[in-house]
């Protein structure tokens, strides 16, 4: 692997085994990679991988802070914001950061140049490693509503890493979040389970790759635990499935301790090299 | 009426599935999906009939070019905070250059508009979604499907529980129960404020542990009263225990737990709740058990 290239695990629908697949394919592979775990709401890949941490970083955005000296307090800055972030109560106005979105409108219609952008800190980046695996997550303050910066700086973070091969986790869903986690990925692997649930939320899901234009894949999970329709729309649609995997509960047993499957026997070694290559090999077609 | 918000932290702990169940024990109720991003309720708790017309939603900007007035001044790309705006030769204008838009990336600020010395670039409502109002089986039921790639979600999130308040307190329910979403960002807290109470579903495995703290901390956080469930708590009992610890220690309710059940994923097949499926099934009593503690601690 020569060539620095993203591969992006995500689903639709929660709980269906991204950060199982994300880690094992990391922890499996015999090159060195970088595993950037981007749900940054509910980050779990950390407590399977276990890394010896290198470094953290604050992550902010920029919000607007307003001196009251040179303000006049008659709104151009609630009136240029798109968002409704800005409210003046009699004559000083006041950000509702939750809904600021940091793109400096109000800074550049302030006619006082009343208003300066200060940082305001939405979370944390977090880089370690463990093995072959060069490890990024970050972790949102609880309370901030949108994660998509701090997922911007993950996928920075990562792209800064060096030239391997980068694995991303994604955090469940098709809107924001997700798309910021994906973006311009190079391959990205759907994990579904056979369901009414799985199916719906992956079509879904497939419609974000197709938005995106970016080749995809399918595993499918607990693969004998439902019906049929996600394999008969994978076939009907054309969409490769890589892997196909029973439920085990064993496996089961394994990921609620947080263990690692590929380290805790060959079966799953065997199973998790083959979907990667399945992976590589789709990736080059 | 009292609005139970459903969630979870992490994502597959088997929210929907236990809101169905206790949609179909409350008999006095209002259901609302606020799982924009992914709505699956509707999907065992199909609509019999529509109340409304599926209705458009708007919220939020996108831009437009009027490429006559557009003199190639330039300004519109670096301005742009979030990558949105490229300076493109266009195809179908014979490789002329002009500001090109790219949807997934642009977040409505209209900062590109603003800076604009020809009024170029229009500013228009965008329209994110669609919601739907139904009736079921077992009462009025209020989801929305979010267009893919959105970023809007808490606004249709607010939609979908004004619209399911509104019938509750018209028509005399005396439950809104609502499904959320997992995670911790804008549509779980949309869904959250304002409510009585947040049920937490969570699962026995140190993921889900983690993720239990997280959402415990965002319940705090919105002085919002939890209770928690522990779902599919066989599979690791020691994880339960801490749970159950970490629980105590905020001073938050466990009202029981969930055995893991293949017959959920049989019942979900099926269309029906797990009462309806496996009347006699084990966690069918767990649940109705479960459904009679929390009424008991609620009213």
């Amino acid at each position: 692997m020569t060539v620095k290239k993203e591969i992006a695990i995500a689903s639709g629908k929660g709980g269906t085994g991204k950060t199982t697949v994300a880690v094992n394919i990391a922890a499996c592979w015999d090159d060195p990679v970088i595993l950037a775990d981007c749900d940054v709401e509910e980050p779990n890949a950390h407590l399977f991988i276990q890394p010896t941490w290198d470094r953290k970083k604050p992550v902010t955005v920029l919000n607007p802070e307003f001196n009251m000296d040179l303000c006049d307090g008659t709104g151009a800055c609630r009136d240029v914001c798109r968002y409704n972030a800005i409210i003046v109560l009699g004559k000083s106005p006041l950000l509702f950061p939750e809904l600021c979105h940091s793109c400096g409108g109000c800074y550049r219609a302030c006619p006082n140049n009343a208003i300066t952008e200060v940082p305001r800190e939405i979370g944390y980046l977090e880089c370690g490693h463990r093995d072959k695996i060069n490890f990024i997550h970050g972790r949102m303050n609880i309370g901030e509503a949108k994660s998509p910066p701090l997922i911007k700086a993950v996928r920075t973070a990562a792209r800064e890493q060096g030239e391997n091969l980068v694995i991303i986790d994604a955090p469940p869903g098709t809107t924001c979040p997700v798309i910021e986690a994906t973006r311009k990925v190079d391959y990205l692997v759907l994990v579904t389970e056979p369901t009414p649930f799985g199916l719906s939320d992956l079509k879904l899901a497939r419609e974000t790759a197709q938005i995106m234009d970016i080749r995809h894949g399918v595993i499918v999970n607990r693969s004998d635990l439902g019906n049929n329709d996600v394999f008969d729309y994978c076939r009907q649609e054309n969409i490769p499935i890589l892997a196909s995997i029973p439920f085990e509960k064993k496996a089961a047993q394994l990921y609620s301790q947080s263990k690692i499957l590929v380290k805790e026997n060959s079966h799953y070694q065997a199973l998790f090299r083959n979907l990667f290559q399945q992976i590589l090999k789709d990736m080059e077609q | 009426m009292k609005q139970i918000t459903v969630i979870s932290g992490k994502g597959g702990t088997g929210k929907t599935s236990l809101v169905a169940a206790f949609g179909q024990l409350a008999k006095n109720v209002v259901l609302a999906d606020c799982d924009v991003d992914a709505a699956n309720l509707h999907l065992i708790i199909k609509p019999i009939s529509y109340r409304q017309e599926p209705e458009l939603v708007r919220s939020g900007f996108e831009m437009v070019l009027d490429a006559e007035y557009c003199t190639l001044c330039g300004e519109c790309e670096p301005v742009c905070r979030f990558d949105a705006v490229h300076i493109l030769p266009l195809p179908e204008k014979q490789g002329q250059l002009l500001p090109v838009f790219d949807p997934l990336a642009c977040e409505g600020c209209g900062c590109c508009a603003d800076i604009c010395p020809t009024e170029a670039i229009g500013i228009r409502d965008k329209e994110i979604g669609y919601l739907f109002r139904s009736n079921t089986r077992f009462g009025p039921m209020v989801h929305a499907r979010l267009n893919i790639a959105e970023s809007n979600s808490g606004k249709l999130v607010t939609l979908v529980r004004n619209n399911a308040k509104e019938y509750a307190e018209k028509e005399n329910r005396q439950w809104l129960l609502i499904d959320g979403s997992p995670g911790i960002g804008c549509p779980v807290i949309a869904s959250l404020t304002g409510v009585d109470f947040a049920l937490i579903v969570t699962e026995a495995t140190e993921s889900g542990r983690h993720d239990f703290l997280r959402i415990l901390e965002l319940c705090a956080h919105f002085k919002i009263k939890s209770f928690t469930i522990v779902n599919k708590f066989d599979l690791n009992e020691d994880v339960t225990e801490k749970i159950k610890s970490d629980a105590k220690k905020r001073g938050v309710e466990i009202l029981g737990t969930i055995p893991f059940n293949p017959l959920f994923v049989e019942a979900m097949v099926q269309e029906q709740t797990i009462l309806e499926y496996a009347p006699r099934d084990k966690s069918a009593q767990i649940l109705r058990d479960l459904w009679e503690k929390l009424k008991t601690r609620i009213t």
